[in-house]
């Protein structure tokens, strides 16, 4: 504010300028001026810039996913790939199954896909009921639920890590599917309720109570009335809970990680990262394969998404 | 229950009323999710107290009992390792430095993509791309990019930039910390310019048309208009950047291992769990951890709760 104030002090000296019509603003209107054609230069530098910072690593990936490891090695400064050298054979090493010298991709892709699947389906079947639950209808200690889930949103899985690998050991759980899908739930469920919730409270009550006075029981108006308003809000509940769970690594590390045919898509890759035997390029093809997916759907569903991301944030 | 509003009271009483039956309902629909919660996430960090007072190893954990016997041997040993307090150090560092490079450049995406221009919407959603993409992918990838021998960066630097000689981002103090650093920049600012382009869409036009009417320059109408109004968003940003930050473990556990100085105490965690199988001290450590972010959530309620950003 001070500066602001000063401003008016300055405009004396400028007295000389000769635009009338401008004389109150004096030499800040070449200030201005400057400033505009500094930032509008500069606008585009960062815009030019933060798009190669974001993209060049996902071109890079892809790159040398079609390259040959041994030209990349005579030649790692090119930055477009000569025709004669593209190859697919990556992706068909890292796709193939162990028992034929690949790599079991296609396995780690089957399993990532049902753990993904499983979690959105639970996930969503618990989160429309309880959010409905908060949303619409009055229950001791409601507001203590909402602040249980806004706190497992916050808690960050590093912490949960060792009770539950100790707690799934102990069972004997360790190597299986399903329990994973249940920890993702726990991890995933918090976000998904809070976003129904939100959307739940903007679909007028009225509509339902319509219908019931009309007398549809409440499982009814459920059905018929609130799921298929709700829809928008459950599709992208449903796309990033299926985010989350595909590209998750902490848990999957803990429970798979001595069960190579459970491994999902990103244990697989990241347990394989370290070995000398398998070339780069061939896991480069395994890390197209892991973000494709993800990739192809946020571009797909990008306006459906951004509102949902915010809220639906990573776990740390 | 005692918050529920007191005009709600004479209907409390009999069963079978319309009120009752709502809540029983509602218990109804709400419990599987509560019975999840319970049992996957509070009694583990309930049980993970117990563990931390005990003496208690990996390969012993089958013919271990629930309650073994009490101890406080484990963060003797915790806070007596020198080991601790520089992972503490570390992961201080690389937290407040991560929020600050990532707030600061979603700050800066947001403002340069504010106006409309031909392609944006593109550029906007290129730009969510590293905060949705795989982390064991993105790790990858940058782990190949960083490469001495044959990453791109290394081949840019001595061939074109004139280095003297490949640098090992990855694997050499205190290079690898910067590294680790600017990959939290990279993969977490779409997080912040999200956040900051929808509160600058919701800014009053007509405040910063008024200042400039006035013969504001654009970065007077920005320190002065446009940032004081996105200060309470950038404070939430950071808090909650932070938090997580704190507790990141793939990132560095995928880049470097906790390697070359970048052992944040979320991987140590890891690594007292799975390679030493010392639950008790692993336990520890979480809990510390815990206990501080349980101090950045409170300061996050008291400060940010009505903003319902989260």
């Amino acid at each position: 504010m001070t500066r602001m104030v000063t401003a008016p002090a300055e405009t004396p000296a400028a007295a000389a300028d000769t635009r009338p019509s401008r004389a109150p603003t004096g030499r800040g209107w070449s200030r201005t001026t400057v400033e505009t054609r500094v930032l509008g230069v500069l606008r585009w530098v960062v815009i030019v810039g933060l798009a190669l910072f974001t993209l060049f690593p996902f071109y890079y990936m892809v790159l040398l996913s079609l390259r040959d490891l041994s030209s990349l090695l005579q030649d790692p400064g090119r930055l477009w790939p000569a025709l004669s050298e593209l190859t697919a054979d990556t992706y068909r090493d890292v796709l193939a199954p162990t028992a034929s010298g690949g790599q079991g991709f296609l396995r780690f892709m089957l399993n990532s896909g049902l753990v993904a699947l499983g979690t959105v389906a639970v996930t969503l079947v618990f989160a429309v009921l309880g959010s409905y639950a908060i949303a619409r209808l009055r229950f001791p200690g409601r507001r203590r639920v909402s602040v249980l889930f806004l706190a497992v949103y916050l808690f960050p899985s590093i912490l949960l890590a060792v009770p539950l690998f100790v707690f799934f050991t102990r069972l004997g759980l360790r190597g299986a599917l399903a329990p994973l899908v249940l920890v993702y739930v726990s991890q995933t469920i918090a976000v998904a309720i809070y976003t129904l919730r939100n959307y739940f409270q903007t679909v007028p009550a009225s509509i339902e109570e319509a219908a019931a006075v009309d007398g549809a029981t409440r499982l009814t108006v459920m059905r018929r009335i609130t799921l298929p308003l709700a829809m928008p809000a459950i599709l992208s509940n449903a796309l990033f809970v299926f985010m989350i769970a595909w590209n998750e690594f902490l848990f999957a590390l803990l429970f798979l990680v001595e069960v190579r045919p459970r491994w999902t898509v990103s244990l697989g890759l990241s347990q394989l990262a370290g070995s000398i035997e398998i070339p780069t390029t061939v896991l480069m093809a395994g890390s197209v394969i892991l973000t494709l997916p993800i990739v192809v759907l946020f571009f797909a569903t990008e306006r459906l998404l951004t509102g949902g991301l915010t809220a639906g944030a990573e776990k740390g | 229950m005692s918050s529920s509003p007191r005009a709600a009271q004479p209907e409390r009483a009999g069963r079978g009323t319309l009120r009752w039956r709502e809540a029983r309902t509602g218990l109804a629909l709400i419990s599987p999710t509560v019975v999840l919660v319970l049992v996957l996430v509070v009694l583990p960090i309930l049980w993970t107290v117990l563990l931390a007072f005990q003496d208690l190893r990996l390969i012993r954990l089958r013919s271990a009992g629930l309650f073994g016997d009490l101890t406080v041997e484990n963060f003797a040993d915790v806070f007596g390792s020198p080991g601790f307090w520089q992972a503490l150090v570390t992961t201080l560092v690389y937290a407040g430095c991560g929020t600050a490079a990532s707030v600061g450049l979603g700050l800066v995406a947001a403002l340069a993509l504010r106006r409309p221009f031909r392609g944006r919407t593109f550029v906007r959603a290129s730009l969510l791309l590293p905060y949705v993409a795989p982390v064991v992918a993105a790790t990858f990838v940058w782990g190949v990019m960083l490469n001495p021998q044959f990453g791109i960066v290394n081949e840019v630097g001595t061939g074109v930039l004139g280095w003297d000689e490949p640098i090992p981002f990855l694997t050499e103090r205190p290079t690898a910390l910067a590294t680790v650093i600017v990959f939290e920049m990279w993969r977490s600012f779409p997080f912040a310019f999200l956040f900051l382009t929808a509160r600058l869409q919701a800014a009053p036009a007509s405040l910063e048309e008024a200042a400039r009417v006035d013969g504001a320059t654009p970065t007077q109408v920005f320190r002065h208009i446009t940032l004081p109004q996105l200060m309470p968003t950038i404070a939430v940003l950071a808090l909650l950047r932070f938090i997580w930050t704190f507790n990141n473990f793939d990132d560095i556990y995928l880049l470097t291992g906790g390697g070359a100085g970048t052992e944040v105490i979320s991987v140590r965690v890891f690594d007292y769990l799975v390679s030493r199988g010392d639950i008790g001290a692993a336990s520890a450590q979480a809990l510390v951890l815990s206990v501080v972010l349980l101090v950045l959530v409170t300061v996050y309620y008291r400060f940010a709760a009505k903003d319902e950003v989260a």
